[in-house]
């Protein structure tokens, strides 16, 4: 027993304790030195696996995305993509609802612009098709993402499943589609739709293609943030995610705010479905969503919910899948070495979040590290 | 005398951000005594224990065991300091037995031998005088079972030194008088006990010595055989607070709420509550007495619409003016929609009253979110709110946007009264309003609920101090077994009349049940 008491007698080495709040600037140092570390850390890895230059390797990460013109407007393409999804999944994370269901969401909006592409483009003026498209992919997705909500409200369903099956039966819904829509036949492949008269693609705005992307998930990012701020919806939403029984004792009506959100939810991954086939591929099939409805939740979550932080996010996950692919091309490695950088810098920025929590001091000093 | 001292704790700080929560606090406790601990809500008594359980260290200062300087760095060390702590909220895993909660953690690394713990379990509770089925199930287990099981559990691992975190805050009268027995008996074995509570009267029963937090600094200790209740309250508080609950005689009752053949049922189709019949005067409290889980959560639930009720049950509404309004088989959003201004303050503060999560302001909003037109919510009046009611009730928060779970028990109760109080009920609900909060606080909040009498409201104040409950009450209700088993008058009934009735089902009452 003795022998323990002289261990315990010893103050511990580190002890950490949680902050009380931490000054903005301060967050944002701690944020970016871990990025900072995160490179170190990548480019001994980098050196030590295959002897380049590892200044060399993110040069061309960062050639890979912003090297020329169309691959800088490529790369804003695709973080408003991510970005659509991450804002339509805050409201039901928000309220602890575990909607995994987004790609489900996502294609059945997408199959529902390409249908209107596909059956309305020649009677329809591009403007009225490109409304229609928006309205139907909205609604489509929408009722997608209610399907669950309706199961949890009324029978307690688990929604983290059911919005997970769902995704598969969206996958065969859009394996039939692409069946039905076939061209050329025997392809496989819808092709691109309308490819001559290009109706129900997104115009060119200010001469660029994809100026209308931006616009539209611009518009979705700045009123998520109000209505989840400042709405009696947002208020409602916030309330059932931190507690049923408040929520019922406040007079909320708990079963259908989670409709209601699940069914906004659910109509922003439609229109990111829209965007996807009538701002980007112009056509469908099974990889339209393309696992981004699961990063999305990475997106949202690392946000915490605030959309204007999910800009920052999207952009850096989307920087660092180009980067990836371009060193992978350019310098003969596989794919393995892009995915470990990216995890390597998911993971320091994950752990930063842990510093800007909780404070690590040290025995014997009155040292307090920042860090 | 300085062998006797068990632990010694000099100049003890710890800081939580800027809250210094205990500054330079010396402590001693000597062997085979039983210490209070007595302070208001944040005060820093459990902080203190805490450092003493392992569970925070503290930013400076030393503390002795036995005479010898020890750093207590984590609860395994504690243990093995023979240290252990029974906290205010159970830490016990629901689906495992008592034998199976006691060694739980133990890292045994032989089999475990679970005869031998039995009997190991048995020896204990023979000496000290508990009883514990080491094969009970936790969650069949009553809210005093499992408090025994834990005090079972800090002896089984060797435990000289326990201390108790308001142990008696969820017990009714009888098992109290229990664990004070069980306490004494401990002593009598050669262990020093620390008791936190803030129920005077339990200080001057069960402990040898008093010592008295303010703010975080040491007041003082004194032998509990030279001070009384006033003495030490003026120690805690600061300042002379009278100790005499107010009561008035009530003006002009009339009939608010009548309550007729309530029946409730909960998910196993048992019987929560039975024809539970009773008026609810405007102008009067009616006190609810009867030990805990005898259908007080589900009376107060099903009135403001958050149980279902059976179809036999009435719950009819007399407003000032215009018709009685029927309350039963409605939803909380029903009683909105009717105007019935009924105010709630529940059992559980965090978990159904407000948001933990949310900052002041927010909370305020809880009831009125809805007011104004358009899709976007008003946050000017609830933040008006806020300022007054941390101004009127002295509510001690860093600020509006604090969230409400870092404020302390006492001020998230005096949060939640202040909101439900704002929006000027006639029917003013509460379930165990001071429950953890300090004498102060205590005061603070009769005194509110007396304001709420004057003004005309009814007042429905479930409780479980019985001394309260005379004191404040003008009619007091027992429940028995989820039916009313009389109620009786507050001025002249005693103590000993509402025990017997919260235990013992009168005839009549078992015999309507089986005619009905």
């Amino acid at each position: 027993m003795s022998k323990k008491h002289e261990v315990a007698s010893r103050e511990p080495l580190i002890r950490m304790s949680k902050r009380d709040g931490i000054p903005t600037w301060k967050s944002i140092g701690v944020r970016l030195i871990g990025l900072a570390l995160a490179l170190i850390v990548c480019a001994v890895i980098i050196y030590s696996l295959t002897k380049l230059n590892p200044l060399k390797v993110y040069a061309a990460m960062f050639k890979g995305t912003f090297g020329t013109n169309k691959r800088v407007w490529v790369t804003i393409r695709d973080i408003v993509m991510l970005l659509c999804i991450a804002v339509g999944l805050a409201p039901a994370f928000k309220m602890r609802f575990w909607n995994i269901g987004a790609e489900g969401q996502i294609l059945v909006g997408g199959i529902a612009a390409a249908a209107c592409m596909i059956y309305l483009g020649k009677s329809l003026p591009s403007f009225a098709l490109i409304v229609v498209m928006f309205f139907g992919s909205m609604v489509a997705g929408g009722i997608w993402g209610t399907i669950p909500a309706v199961f949890k409200a009324r029978w307690n369903a688990n929604e983290t499943l059911f919005t997970l099956m769902m995704n598969y039966v969206a996958i065969q819904l859009t394996s039939f589609f692409v069946a039905k829509w076939e061209n050329p036949f025997g392809s496989n492949t819808v092709g691109v739709i309308n490819q001559m008269t290009k109706a129900g693609w997104f115009p060119p705005v200010f001469g660029q293609m994809y100026t209308l992307n931006v616009i539209i998930v611009a518009v979705l990012t700045v009123a998520m943030f109000l209505y989840l701020r400042y709405s009696k919806h947002g208020y409602e939403i916030a309330v059932v995610g931190e507690s049923e029984n408040t929520a019922r004792y406040a007079a909320i009506n708990v079963k259908t705010v989670i409709k209601r959100t699940m069914a906004v939810s659910g109509a922003i991954c439609g229109i990111a479905g829209f965007i996807a086939v009538a701002g980007a591929s112009h056509t469908i099939s099974t990889s339209t969503a393309g696992g981004r409805g699961f990063t999305a939740i990475i997106v949202a979550w690392l946000a915490k919910f605030n959309t204007f932080t999910m800009i920052a996010i999207s952009a850096l996950i989307v920087f660092l899948e180009k980067g990836a692919i371009e060193i992978a091309s350019q310098f003969d490695l596989n794919d393995f070495v892009s995915e470990m950088i990216t995890g390597i810098i998911l993971f320091f920025i994950l752990g930063s979040e842990f510093f800007i929590n909780y404070k690590i001091r040290f025995r014997g000093g009155k040292k307090e590290a920042g860090k | 005398m300085e062998s006797s001292i068990a632990i010694r704790m000099v100049n003890i700080t710890k800081t939580f951000g800027e809250v210094v929560a205990n500054n330079k606090v010396c402590l001693d406790i000597n062997q085979s005594e039983i210490l209070a601990l007595l302070g208001e809500n944040g005060s820093g008594k459990t902080t203190l224990m805490n450092m003493l359980a392992g569970i925070y260290f503290p930013d400076s200062g030393e503390i002795f065991i036995n005479g010898k300087a020890v750093t207590i760095a984590s609860p395994k060390i504690a243990f093995d300091l023979h240290i252990g702590m029974i906290h205010q909220h159970f830490k016990l895993v629901d689906v495992l037995t008592a034998a199976e909660n006691i060694i739980l953690g133990l890292n045994e690394t032989t089999v475990v031998d679970v005869k031998h713990v039995r009997e190991a379990v048995k020896e204990i509770c023979n000496r000290y005088g508990f009883v514990v089925d080491p094969d009970k199930k936790v969650y069949d287990m009553s809210v005093s079972e499992k408090q025994t099981l834990e005090i079972v559990k800090v002896l089984y691992r060797g435990a000289d030194i326990l201390i108790l975190d308001e142990p008696t805050a969820v017990l009714t009268p009888q098992e109290t008088q229990k664990l004070f027995c069980v306490m004494r008996n401990m002593k009598e074995d050669g262990k020093s006990i620390i008791i936190i509570t803030h129920k005077l009267h339990e200080v001057m029963e069960i402990s040898d010595r008093v010592a008295v937090l303010r703010k975080g600094f040491h007041i003082g200790d004194v032998p509990t055989s030279e001070t009384n209740a006033m003495k030490l309250t003026e120690m805690m508080v600061g300042r002379a607070v009278s100790l005499d609950i107010e009561r008035s005689v009530p003006v002009n009752p009339k009939p608010k709420l009548v309550v007729k053949n309530l029946t409730v049922c909960d998910s196993d189709g048992i019987n929560r509550l039975s024809n539970v019949d009773f008026t609810a005067y405007g102008g009067e409290i009616l006190g609810v007495a009867g030990i805990s889980g005898s259908g007080q959560k589900e009376l107060l639930e099903a009135i403001a619409g958050l149980q279902y009720c059976q179809s036999c049950s009435s719950i009819e509404f007399l407003p000032e003016k215009g018709e009685k309004k029927q309350l039963s088989g409605m939803h909380p959003i029903d009683i909105k929609r009717l105007g019935v201004a009924l105010a709630f303050v529940p059992e559980d503060r965090l978990g159904m009253g407000l948001v933990g999560s949310m900052d002041l302001t927010d909370n305020m909003m809880l009831r009125s979110y809805q007011d104004g037109p358009g899709p976007f919510a008003d946050r000017k009046k609830p933040k008006q709110l806020a300022e007054t009611v941390v101004k009127e009730l002295e509510v001690v928060t860093p600020g509006l946007s604090t969230p409400v779970r870092r404020l302390s028990g006492g001020n998230v109760q005096k949060v939640l009264v202040g909101r439900e109080i704002a929006m000027q009920p006639q029917l003013l609900m509460s379930a165990y309003a001071v429950r953890g909060l300090d004498i102060n606080t205590s005061y603070n909040i009769y005194h509110l609920l007396n304001e709420q009498k004057k003004r005309g409201a009814a007042v429905i104040f479930v409780g479980e101090d019985l001394d309260v409950l005379l004191e404040l009450c003008d009619r007091i209700m027992v429940l028995c077994s989820g039916r009313v088993n009389d109620i009786v008058d507050a001025r002249t009934t005693t103590k000993d009349e509402v025990g017997y009735l919260m235990t013992y089902l009168k005839e009549g009452k078992t015999n309507h049940e089986q005619k009905a």
